[in-house]
């Protein structure tokens, strides 16, 4: 594995009696698009502010690029952040909040001013050079925030849900182009989100924090496919509990009617009933209560079906089937907190 | 809320009595000050500028006019690092005994005067004349300062709360040292609010009386005591009432820009 470009070791911090991070280990590589995915309260924010420095750990260690940072002032590190609220300078123009950090490491003032144009233009805001930040949207703010980072070329960028304030469609294509100004720039980027799908989408691998803890990490696919735990299980995408193994909502395949045939070879399958059925556009969503008192939720994608046929499903008789290789097991002291547990 | 016209009406009434009892007094000090008539005949029996001229070549009230300025701008300048400090401390750092730091920079503007003057003198005399030190312009800065403090204080803690640390903490992470942090993004957000605390503070420092009679020396006359010093005095009757006059328009202008700048919700850059 190459030098990791940030390198956690049994990171702790606690607030008076709150224990925000209760050991943490992480080693993040150089250039990867890293996430750290959590509820509300999880401690993503702690661990990006003791990245950066704007917190001392109570206990353990920071590394980047293999030099230990521990002590060191934000200023002394070779990483930038990209704010929730952006934390513009308001005071300053567009370009002004961009040359920033160039100024205080007393870049002349031809160069900075190049580069800074040049930050600007990779995020497509030429022309609003001269605009304060209150006179900017949403979405030009926060790429305002990402040119004043990247204009450093800093070795890590740290963002700390800096999609959290856009709406959805806008969040989509900040999506996009983050990960292709990532891509280009070759940074490494730590990315805190709550938003799974967005996390999921955009990052090589993810960290699932809880409690102060890492739960797994692993690329999108081991995290979605294989939950270390039933934190993560029941948090990353929803997933059912059929006997003893849990098996994801778009993994299970539904058949209606009363007289179906017998189950295909090889899988496995379960008759129940439809309790409720939600139609949602390009999917369908099913809540079905399993003879063996199961209850699951199952997508189907609306590939015949519209609107009115679904609705006169409810009560139905069904088979659910699923494939052996999408069955997983999480620990089972921590059940998946399903929004489909079963009913009493 | 709604009130009938007879409310209404009473209200304004009310309302205009108040107004009168506060500014009428203010006006006729105004009037007075060009009044022809030696004195004071009411209605003026016309008007003229010589009591202004007499003003302007009374050596005593020229003087008092300069140490008035001295010691608001040394109590200023006083105030505005001390407030300026502890509202720094109180807004950005956790430590034993913070909630009491308020209380104790607010007390001295709510302490009676007479109180202040008299501890301020007693501390004086027992510190301050054995190491040579006499009551004097010093001494009446040092007394200024301890209630100067508050409106710079007061000013730049709400300030610093509504900036919040956020923007100090993308400077540093922009590679900022706490110096160029201080001077590029602290200093800027403040600056219309130590501008504002500045002007009120001087404004409190120049018409104070109470505690600057306990603190002066005789060689420390300040203007309001001069006033009070020449007001039973015929003579200079007149010239109390020019600075008098020129003392309400003086002090209209800083409250007046104070005010506009303490409610802009952005700092003058
Ligand atoms: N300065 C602080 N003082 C006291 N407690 C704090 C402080 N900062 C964070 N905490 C606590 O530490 C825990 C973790 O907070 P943190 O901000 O890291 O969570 P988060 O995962 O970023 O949550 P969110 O998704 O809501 O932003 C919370 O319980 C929080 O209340
Ligand atoms: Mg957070």
């Amino acid at each position: 594995m190459p030098e990791a470009a940030v390198r956690i070791r049994d990171l702790r911090k606690t607030f008076g009696a709150v224990e925000a991070v209760a050991g943490v280990d992480l080693d993040i590589g150089d250039g990867e698009f890293f996430s750290m995915l959590g509820p509300s309260g999880s401690g993503k924010t702690t661990v990006l502010r003791l990245i950066a420095g704007f917190e001392r750990p109570t206990a353990g260690t920071v590394e980047l690029g293999g030099v230990d940072v521990t002590g060191l002032a934000p200023f002394d590190r070779d990483v930038n952040t990209v704010f929730q609220d952006y934390a513009l300078f308001p005071h300053l123009d567009v370009l002004r909040n961009v040359e920033y950090g160039l100024k205080v490491r007393r870049v002349p003032r031809a160069a900075r001013r190049e580069r800074a144009v040049e930050a600007l233009r990779s995020v497509r805001l030429d022309g609003l050079e001269r605009r304060r930040p209150g006179e900017l949207s949403g979405g030009q703010r926060q790429r305002v925030a990402l040119a004043r980072a990247l204009v450093n070329e800093p070795r890590v960028l740290l963002l700390d849900e800096p999609l959290g304030a856009l709406d959805l469609k806008l969040r989509e294509e900040m999506q996009v182009e983050l990960k292709s100004i990532q891509r280009r720039a070759g940074i490494t980027f730590v990315f805190v989100t709550h938003d799974q799908e967005e996390a999921l989408t955009l990052s090589d691998r993810v960290a699932v924090l809880d409690r102060g803890r890492v739960q797994q990490v692993g690329t999108p696919a081991e995290v979605y496919e294989r939950p270390a735990t039933g934190f993560v299980a029941g948090f990353v995408g929803t997933s059912n509990r059929v006997g003893d193994v849990c098996v994801r909502p778009e993994k299970l395949h539904v058949e209606i009617g009363d007289d179906l045939p017998g189950p295909p070879g090889g899988g496995r399958h379960a008759l129940g009933t439809v309790a409720e059925v939600v139609y949602a556009g390009a999917v369908t969503r099913f809540v079905i209560d399993l003879d063996s008192g199961d209850r699951v939720v199952a997508l189907q994608q609306n590939l015949r079906t519209s609107s009115t046929d679904v609705t006169r499903q409810r009560g139905a008789r069904v088979r659910v089937g699923w494939e052996a290789a999408h069955e997983f097991r999480v620990p089972s002291d921590a059940v998946p907190a399903s929004p489909a547990a079963p009913a009493s | 809320m709604t009130f009938s016209p007879a409310a209404r009406i009473a209200l304004r009434v009310l309302m205009g009595l108040g107004l009168a009892v506060i500014y009428v007094p203010l006006l006729v000090v105004l009037v007075n000050s060009v009044n022809a008539d030696r004195a004071f005949g009411w209605p003026p029996s016309g008007f003229t500028g010589h009591w202004w001229t007499r003003a302007m070549d009374n050596d005593g009230a020229r003087r008092a006019v300069l140490t008035s300025v001295k010691a608001g701008v040394g109590a200023t300048a006083a105030a505005l690092v001390l407030g300026t400090l502890a509202a720094f401390a109180v807004a950005r750092h956790r430590f034993f005994g913070r909630e009491a730091v308020s209380l104790v920079v607010v007390l001295p503007i709510a302490l009676p005067g007479i109180v202040t003057g008299i501890a301020l003198s007693n501390a004086f005399q027992v510190v301050l004349k054995p190491l040579g030190i006499g009551l004097g312009l010093f001494t009446v800065i040092v007394g200024h300062a301890t209630f100067c403090v508050v409106t710079i204080y007061n000013n730049v803690l709400a300030r610093l709360r509504r900036t919040g640390a956020n923007l100090e903490e993308a400077s540093a992470d922009l590679g900022a040292d706490t110096f160029q942090t201080f001077w590029y993004v602290t200093f800027p957000a403040l600056r219309s609010a130590l501008f504002a605390g500045a002007l009120l503070s001087f404004a409190l420092s120049f018409d104070e009386i109470i505690v600057t009679t306990f603190t002066a020396g005789p060689g420390a006359e300040t203007l309001p005591i001069w006033i009070f010093n020449n007001l039973f005095r015929p003579n200079q009757a007149p010239v109390v009432n020019v600075l008098a006059a020129a003392l309400i328009v003086l002090s209209i202008v800083p409250i007046y820009l104070a005010q506009r700048l303490s409610s802009a919700s952005r700092g003058v850059t």
